[in-house]
């Protein structure tokens, strides 16, 4: 698969929009990607959209807990935006709780929070 | 007597007086309407009927499921579904099409073999009558479902009480089904509104059972999960009590004891300054 | 060892998991259908999750296997099956795949039972040496 997804640098916030349906390889390649990423820009957070996202199982779900678990040890936060409804109520009766991952509204409010340090409200403390 | 000759017999004797015939079925179906519906509109629609009944023997002599009798099954079924959302009674709807049956009852003076046919009518006006009364049910079922589901969006209505908050009162009994919807809706209110805090006040809720406390459980972790908080007020006393018995943890769920706290709350938390009443804002 | 299957209508669709690629196509799959029969969108997100962590099992743990999807009907009810077989190892403890947390892969364990919770109805036949098969179904509300 040479199909990746785009990490974009906007201050020293990096974006992930997913727009694809996500395959297992292309999570994995995604993980990769932004710990690198995330060394080479020194960025402070990474906010990753998954507006588009009309699934998330427990592959992707682990993928999102596992990415904010790498990104915090390399001292940058991770925001999940734009979870949409009824992927948020089949993670909750899937068992998936996303420990650890901090989720906003939008992408704006996301960038938000990575602006106001201290405030920490991950999805379950 | 073979059935293709009944038919026809049935064709020459429905034809031969049709104006009079037809008529005196409107005549009859109208007596027991009571005058509930206009006089004209009753005329055509019976005389359609007619028409095709006419039709039908003609073409497919007493096999009212055939091809022949699409169009009179079609009348048929637009009577039953309009005299249903109309609110005439059952016996009213059948009636319409068992008078039918009257108008050609043979007297002391009829032959033999139109009494024969007309037997022969009864029994397809039975049938047809039954057809009728089929699709009048379905359609009440229809109606009942429909409403069932409006009473549902009537009774979950979520509201926006200020810039960022979402909340939905609830009211009557919950059960399972309706908690599943007011879940989606008022994860859906988050999404609409922007907002991300939410309260649900159970302030209306006579009872809480398990299941429901559960699905206000899971709504709180999804709208985490979407990045929003919820704020549950209005518990009374009682199902506090049963929740505690039940052994649900609400764990670190913000619950207050009004709506007006629960609003204070989310304003506070959403980064407003709240000042009590009569203080100057 | 085959349980009762769900009467699938005529027109069952099948699709081989081999790769990667077959999740994705089985989700898809599955979506068209959820839609086919009006599921809700958060019972055909539902359905589609459970098909996805159904499908990767098939894929992980069986060694590939193959999708038999197709809409069925009871009593005025619409509703899609899916049915996972593979021929794979199998599962010697089946209690124990269904418990939340428990993985002999290097999931999160939460695939089975998760996938269960998802759907209206679940059976799961498997011998070990012998293969399984995970026959899932939603109802249309």
């Amino acid at each position: 698969m040479t199909e990746r997804v785009p990490v974009l640098k906007i201050g020293d916030v990096l974006l992930v929009s997913i727009q694809v349906d996500l395959e297992d390889q292309i999570v994995l390649d995604l993980q990769e990607d932004l710990a690198a990423r995330i060394v080479d820009s020194g960025a402070r957070g990474v906010v990753i959209d998954i507006t588009a996202v009309e699934i998330v199982d427990s592959f992707v779900g682990r993928m999102l807990a596992t990415t904010a678990a790498i990104s915090r040890m390399l001292d940058a936060e991770t925001v999940v935006v734009g979870m949409r409804p009824a992927v948020a109520i089949t993670l909750v009766e899937l068992g998936l709780s996303l420990g650890g991952v901090r989720t906003a509204l939008s992408l704006e409010k996301g960038l938000d929070m990575l602006a106001r340090p201290g405030d920490d409200r991950p999805a379950q403390r | 007597m073979a059935g293709q000759e009944v038919s026809s017999r049935l064709v020459e004797l429905l034809t031969a007086k049709d104006e009079q015939l037809a008529s005196a079925w409107v005549e009859a179906v109208s007596r027991t309407l009571r005058g509930r519906m206009s006089l004209s509109e009753l005329d055509r629609e019976l005389r359609e009927l007619y028409t095709a009944l006419v039709d039908g023997l003609r073409k497919g002599a007493f096999d009212w499921q055939g091809e022949a009798y699409a169009e009179l099954r079609a009348l048929l079924a637009e009577l039953s579904r309009s005299r249903a959302r109309q609110g005439f009674t059952p016996t009213e709807t059948a009636t319409s099409v068992l008078a039918c049956k009257d108008v050609l009852a043979p007297t002391t003076d009829t032959p033999a073999e139109d009494i024969h046919a007309y037997l022969h009518l009864g029994k397809l006006m039975d049938a047809l009558a039954l057809f009728t009364l089929e699709v009048y049910a379905k359609t009440r079922e229809e109606i009942i479902s429909a409403q069932s589901e409006q009473l549902m969006e009537l009774s979950t209505p979520v509201v926006k009480l200020w810039e960022g908050v979402v909340a939905v009162p609830l009211v009557g009994t919950l059960d399972s089904a309706r908690t599943q919807v007011v879940m989606e809706k008022l994860l859906q209110a988050l999404v609409d509104a922007d907002a991300d805090q939410a309260i649900i006040d159970i302030t209306g809720v006579p009872a809480v059972d398990t299941e429901v406390a559960q699905h206000l459980l899971k709504t709180v972790v999804a709208a985490r999960l979407m990045g929003a908080e919820c704020i549950i007020s209005g518990i009374r006393p009682q199902i506090a009590q049963t929740i505690v018995a039940l052994g649900i943890q609400f764990g670190d769920i913000v619950t207050k004891a009004s709506l007006a706290d629960a609003l204070k709350h989310a304003l506070r938390r959403g980064g407003a300054d709240v000042t009590t009443a009569g203080g100057q804002a | 060892m085959n349980g009762p299957l769900p009467d699938l209508d005529a027109d069952v669709q099948t699709l081989p998991i081999e790769s990667n690629d077959d999740v994705v196509r089985a989700r898809q799959l599955v979506r068209t259908l959820a839609q086919r029969c009006k599921l809700s969108l958060v019972d055909q997100t539902k359905l589609v999750t459970a098909a996805s962590e159904l499908a990767r099992n098939t894929l992980v743990y069986g060694g590939g296997g193959v999708l038999r999807i197709g809409l069925v009907r009871r009593g005025g009810k619409v509703g899609v099956s899916a049915i996972f077989d593979d021929s794979g190892p199998g599962i010697p403890d089946v209690d124990q795949a269904l418990t939340d947390g428990w993985t002999s892969g290097g999931g999160l364990g939460l695939g089975l039972s998760g996938a269960r919770r998802l759907v209206d109805e679940f059976t799961l036949d498997t011998e070990v040496g012998g293969g399984t098969r995970v026959s899932v179904t939603k109802w249309g509300r």
